[in-house]
C-alpha cells in the first residue's frame, strides 16, 4: 500500500470534445481528489497532454492509471512521481507597492528570478515560473506588502531525458513479494 | 465480422438519410430485435425503420426498453439494443444503463437529440445525455453529422462487446438523421489507438499461481460472472475435476459452474451458505476466477479470508487490489488463463479438506427450511424449490431484487450458464419483468420464469401490456408477502422492528393479469404450487401467479453488512420460529 504522497501523472489524450470532462468525471466518481489539472495541446496533431497532480498511495496510483486506461480517448498514462522531472507552475501576483517599496520588491523578484510585468504608482504585477514551492515562497514573502490578486496555473511536468511515449497497456500489477 | 444478412440490399455507395444509415448499420451488426419508444427527436429514425428487417418492441417506459435490451444481451451473449428519444426518453433509459454498466452487459443505446443548431439552448426535450451518462457507460458519443453515423455505430458495438463489456450510448441529432450522405461501410479492423481491451497473462504470474495451487492444502475456487462472459464453463469443469478444488459461486456466477456438480459448494457472501463462507474463512488458497470481491461477498475486509493466499484472475486490471489485496494477480481472459494453467496443475487428493467442509455443512443443512416440517404455511423457499423441481431445473429464470432474489439463488439450482439473469451489481428493482421479456426474445425456445416480489413487480408492471401486444409468453411468479421484504427484514434485525414504509398494499394481481387479457392464478398453500406451475407451463401466453407467502419470513443465513463473513445469522432451529433478537448494526451498507 505505502504512504499517500502527491503524485504526478502525465496523461496523453485524444484532442476531442468532452475528454477533459470524462477524465475529471472519473476522478470525481472514484473519489480521487485532484490537486491540480493542466491540459494543453502537444506537438503531435490531435494529441493533448494533461498533467494531473493528486494524493495517492502506490496501490491507488496504479488503479488511477488502470482506470484512466479504460477510457477510450486516453492514449498513454505515465506516473512520473518518482522519475527525474521538471515541474513548473506559473503565477501572476498583483501586490500593493508604494514608490518607496519598489526597490525592495524588485530585489525580492531578483532573488526568486521573478519579473515585474506591470506597474502603476500604487501597485506592481509580478510573473514567476518555477516549482510550486518556489512560487509559494515568493507569495509568502510578498504577503506583508498586501497581495491584491493572485492567479496561478496547475503544475505542468516533463521527464528529463528522452522518453518514448508508446501506446501501452497499463502496468499489470505485480505479485506480492512473498507470493509463492 | 458483419454477418451477411440476406434480407439486406447492398446500398453501399448510395445516398441515404442518416435515419436509414442507423438501421443499415444496426442490421450489419447483426441486430434483429430492438426495444424502444418513439418521440420527436428520434422520429426520422423510426420512420426509416420499416424498410429494414428489424423487429421493434414497443415498451411502456424507456426503463423497460433498457432492461429488455439488457435481458436480451444476458440471455444471448449478443449486444442488446434499445432506442429512445431525447430528453425524458433518454433519461428514462439511465437506470437500465447503470444496471448494465455494473454487471458488464454489452448494450448499445441509440437516443435522438435535438437538432444540432439547438444544442445548448434548453430546447424542448433537450438533455445533455452524453454528459449524464459518462459515469454509467463504457463510452458514449454525440453524433451531429450523417457521415459519422455508420463508423460511430460500428465503434459502439465493438466497444460494447469487447474486453470487459458494457453499455455504449450513441446520441444522434435530429438533423443528422434527416440529412443524407453517401453510405459507406467496411469491415476493416477498428482502429482505436487508446482502447486496449485484451490482455495476455504474464508467464511468471502463471508459474506463481501453479506453485500456490500445488502447495495448497485447503484451496477454494470462486466462480464469478467472468466465467459466463468468457464462456469458460467447460474449461472450469475440467480444471476443477483435475484439481479437485471445491467451488463457491458469486450471485452473478451462478450457472457458470453446474450447481449439482459434486464440487460445487453453493453461493458465497451475505446470503451465501454458511459452510461456503466458513470454508472461505478457513481456506489457505483462494483462486478468484472472474469476480471482483464485491462488498456483498466479502463482509468485513479486515477479517476476510486472512489465512488464504489469493490468486485473482481478472480481465480488468483496475479491479486488482481494489477491495482485497491479492498475492498473484493474473490479468487476462479467465477461460484462457484456466486453459494455460491446466497442463501444469495436478490431480490431487483433497479428501481431508472436502470432508471437513461436509462436516460443517451438516449442522446448517438441518436448519434449511426445505427440511422443516410442513406446518401448512407457504414459504417462499418452498415455492422456488418447487418451481425448480417442476421445471426440471431447465427454466431461464430472471429475478428482481430483494428476498425472493436471494431465495431463488439458494433454491433454484442452475446447472447451465445464462439461465439466471439478475441485477447483481446495481440491485435494480423493476428489472425482472422487462429483462425477462428481453430474454424471451433472445431464447424463444426457453421457458422463461420471471420471479419477483410484490414491490419490484409493481415498479415495471406496465410492461405486461408489452407481453400482451407482442403475444409473448413469460411466466411471472410474484412472491407476494405484502412487504418490501428485504427492507422489512433489515428493519426487523437492525432497526428495532420498526416497519417504516415497508407494508405494501398491492392490487389484485389475478385481475391485473385478466385486465391485460392474460392468465392470473393465485396460490395460498403449498399443495397448490405444483398445479399452478404446471398450468403456467402449459398455458399459451403470459401467466401471472400470485404466491401469497409467509409475510415475515427472512432470508437466512445472513452476514450483516460490514460484519465478519463467519458471523452469520442463521435460521432459528426447528421448533423455535420466534423472531430474531435485534442485532447490532454493523457498518452500514
Amino acid at each position: 500500500m505505502g504512504q499517500s504522497v502527491k503524485r504526478t501523472f502525465a496523461v496523453f489524450v485524444e484532442d476531442k470534445p468532452g475528454v477533459l470532462n470524462r477524465v475529471a468525471s472519473l476522478f470525481r466518481r472514484r473519489n480521487y481528489n485532484i490537486d491540480s489539472l493542466n491540459v494543453g495541446t502537444t506537438h503531435e496533431p490531435g494529441v493533448s497532454r494533461m498533467t494531473i497532480v493528486c494524493d495517492a498511495d502506490t496501490d491507488k496510483a496504479r488503479r488511477i492509471e488502470a482506470n484512466l486506461y479504460k477510457m477510450v480517448n486516453v492514449l498513454w498514462v505515465d506516473d512520473i512521481t518518482h522519475k527525474q522531472t521538471i515541474d513548473r507552475v506559473l503565477a501572476l501576483i498583483k501586490v500593493n507597492c508604494s514608490r518607496e517599496q519598489r526597490d525592495e520588491i524588485l530585489k525580492i523578484c531578483d532573488v526568486y528570478r521573478a519579473r515585474a510585468i506591470d506597474m502603476s504608482p500604487e501597485r506592481i504585477t509580478i510573473e514567476i515560473t518555477g516549482p510550486r514551492d518556489k512560487v509559494e515562497g515568493l507569495v509568502s514573502v510578498l504577503k506583508p506588502f498586501g497581495i491584491l490578486e493572485l492567479v496561478q496555473t496547475g503544475t505542468v511536468a516533463m521527464t528529463r531525458g528522452a522518453e518514448k511515449h508508446d501506446l501501452a497497456h497499463p502496468t499489470v500489477p505485480a505479485s506480492r513479494n512473498d507470493a509463492a | 465480422m458483419t454477418p451477411a444478412n440476406p434480407k439486406l440490399e447492398n446500398r453501399i455507395g448510395e445516398s441515404l438519410s442518416g435515419a436509414q444509415i442507423i438501421w443499415e448499420s444496426l442490421v450489419r451488426e447483426g441486430v434483429e430485435v430492438c426495444f424502444g419508444y418513439p418521440g420527436g427527436a428520434i422520429m426520422p429514425a423510426y420512420d426509416a425503420m420499416i424498410q429494414y428487417p428489424i423487429h421493434h418492441v414497443l415498451t411502456r417506459h424507456e426503463q423497460g426498453a433498457s432492461h429488455m435490451a439488457d435481458g436480451y444481451a444476458r440471455a444471448s451473449g449478443q449486444v442488446g439494443v434499445c432506442i429512445a428519444t431525447s430528453g425524458p426518453g433518454a433519461t428514462n433509459l439511465i437506470t437500465g444503463i447503470a444496471t448494465a454498466m455494473l454487471d458488464s452487459i454489452p448494450m448499445v443505446c441509440i437516443t435522438g437529440q435535438v437538432p444540432s443548431a439547438l444544442i445548448g439552448s434548453d430546447a424542448f426535450q433537450e438533455t445533455d445525455i452524453t454528459g449524464c451518462t459518462i459515469p454509467v457507460t463504457k463510452h458514449n458519443y454525440l453524433v451531429t453529422k450523417p457521415e459519422q453515423i455508420a463508423p460511430t455505430i460500428r465503434e459502439a458495438f465493438y466497444i460494447a462487446r469487447s474486453g470487459r463489456p458494457g453499455p455504449v450510448v450513441v446520441d444522434i441529432t435530429k438533423d443528422a438523421q434527416q440529412q443524407s450522405c453517401v453510405f459507406d461501410w467496411n469491415d476493416d479492423e477498428i482502429e482505436l489507438p487508446g482502447y486496449r481491451p485484451d490482455y495476455a497473462p504474464l508467464s511468471e504470474q502463471l508459474e506463481e499461481a501453479v506453485a500456490l495451487i500445488k502447495a495448497a492444502k485447503r484451496p477454494i475456487l470462486f466462480s464469478g460472472h467472468g466465467i459466463l462472459k468468457s464462456q469458460a464453463t467447460e474449461t472450469l469443469i475440467e480444471f476443477v475435476e483435475k484439481t479437485n478444488i471445491p467451488v463457491a459461486c458469486t450471485l452473478l456466477g451462478l450457472g457458470g459452474f453446474p450447481a449439482t456438480h459434486p464440487r460445487n459448494l453453493g453461493m458465497m457472501g451475505m446470503h451465501g451458505e454458511t459452510w461456503v463462507n466458513k470454508a472461505i474463512q478457513d481456506a489457505d488458497l483462494i483462486i478468484a476466477a472472474g469476480m471482483r470481491f464485491d462488498d456483498r461477498v466479502t463482509g468485513n475486509l479486515k477479517t476476510y479470508a486472512q489465512n488464504a493466499k489469493k490468486i485473482h484472475i481478472e480481465l480488468d486490471p483496475a479491479e486488482i487490489n481494489k477491495n482485497v489485496q491479492v498475492d498473484v494477480p493474473i490479468v487476462g481472459d479467465v477461460g484462457e488463463v484456466l486453459a494455460d494453467l491446466m497442463p501444469h496443475v495436478e490431480q490431487c487428493d483433497r479428501s481431508a479438506w472436502l470432508s471437513y467442509i461436509d462436516e460443517i455443512k451438516g449442522d446448517s443443512a438441518v436448519r434449511d427450511i426445505k427440511n422443516l416440517p410442513d406446518l401448512g404455511k407457504l414459504y417462499a423457499a418452498h415455492v422456488i424449490h418447487d418451481i425448480y423441481r417442476f421445471t426440471e431445473g431447465k427454466a431461464l429464470v430472471v429475478t428482481d431484487v430483494g428476498q425472493h432474489q436471494m431465495w431463488e439463488a439458494q433454491y433454484y439450482k442452475h446447472d447451465y450458464p445464462r439461465k439466471l439473469l439478475t441485477s447483481g451489481g446495481l440491485g435494480t428493482m423493476g428489472f425482472a419483468l422487462p429483462a425477462g421479456i428481453g430474454a424471451k426474445f433472445a431464447q424463444p425456445g426457453d421457458s422463461v420464469w420471471v420471479i419477483c416480489g410484490d414491490g419490484g413487480f409493481q415498479m415495471t408492471q406496465a410492461e405486461l401490456s408489452t407481453c400482451a401486444q407482442e403475444g409473448i409468453k413469460v411466466n411471472v411468479a410474484i412472491i407476494n408477502n405484502g412487504f418490501l421484504g428485504m427492507v422489512r427484514q433489515w428493519q426487523e434485525f437492525f432497526f428495532g422492528g420498526r416497519y417504516v414504509a415497508t407494508p405494501l398494499l398491492s392490487p389484485d394481481f389475478v385481475k391485473i393479469a385478466e385486465a391485460h387479457g392474460l392468465t392470473g392464478l393465485r396460490v395460498e398453500s403449498r399443495s397448490e404450487v405444483e398445479e399452478a406451475v404446471r398450468k403456467a407451463e402449459a398455458t399459451d401466453g403470459t401467466v401471472i401467479i400470485d404466491f401469497r407467502v409467509e409475510q415475515e419470513d427472512s432470508v437466512y443465513p445472513m452476514v450483516p453488512a460490514g460484519a465478519n463473513l463467519h458471523d452469520m445469522i442463521e435460521r432459528p432451529p426447528p421448533g423455535n420460529q420466534e423472531h430474531n433478537p435485534i442485532f447490532e448494526t454493523g457498518e452500514d451498507e
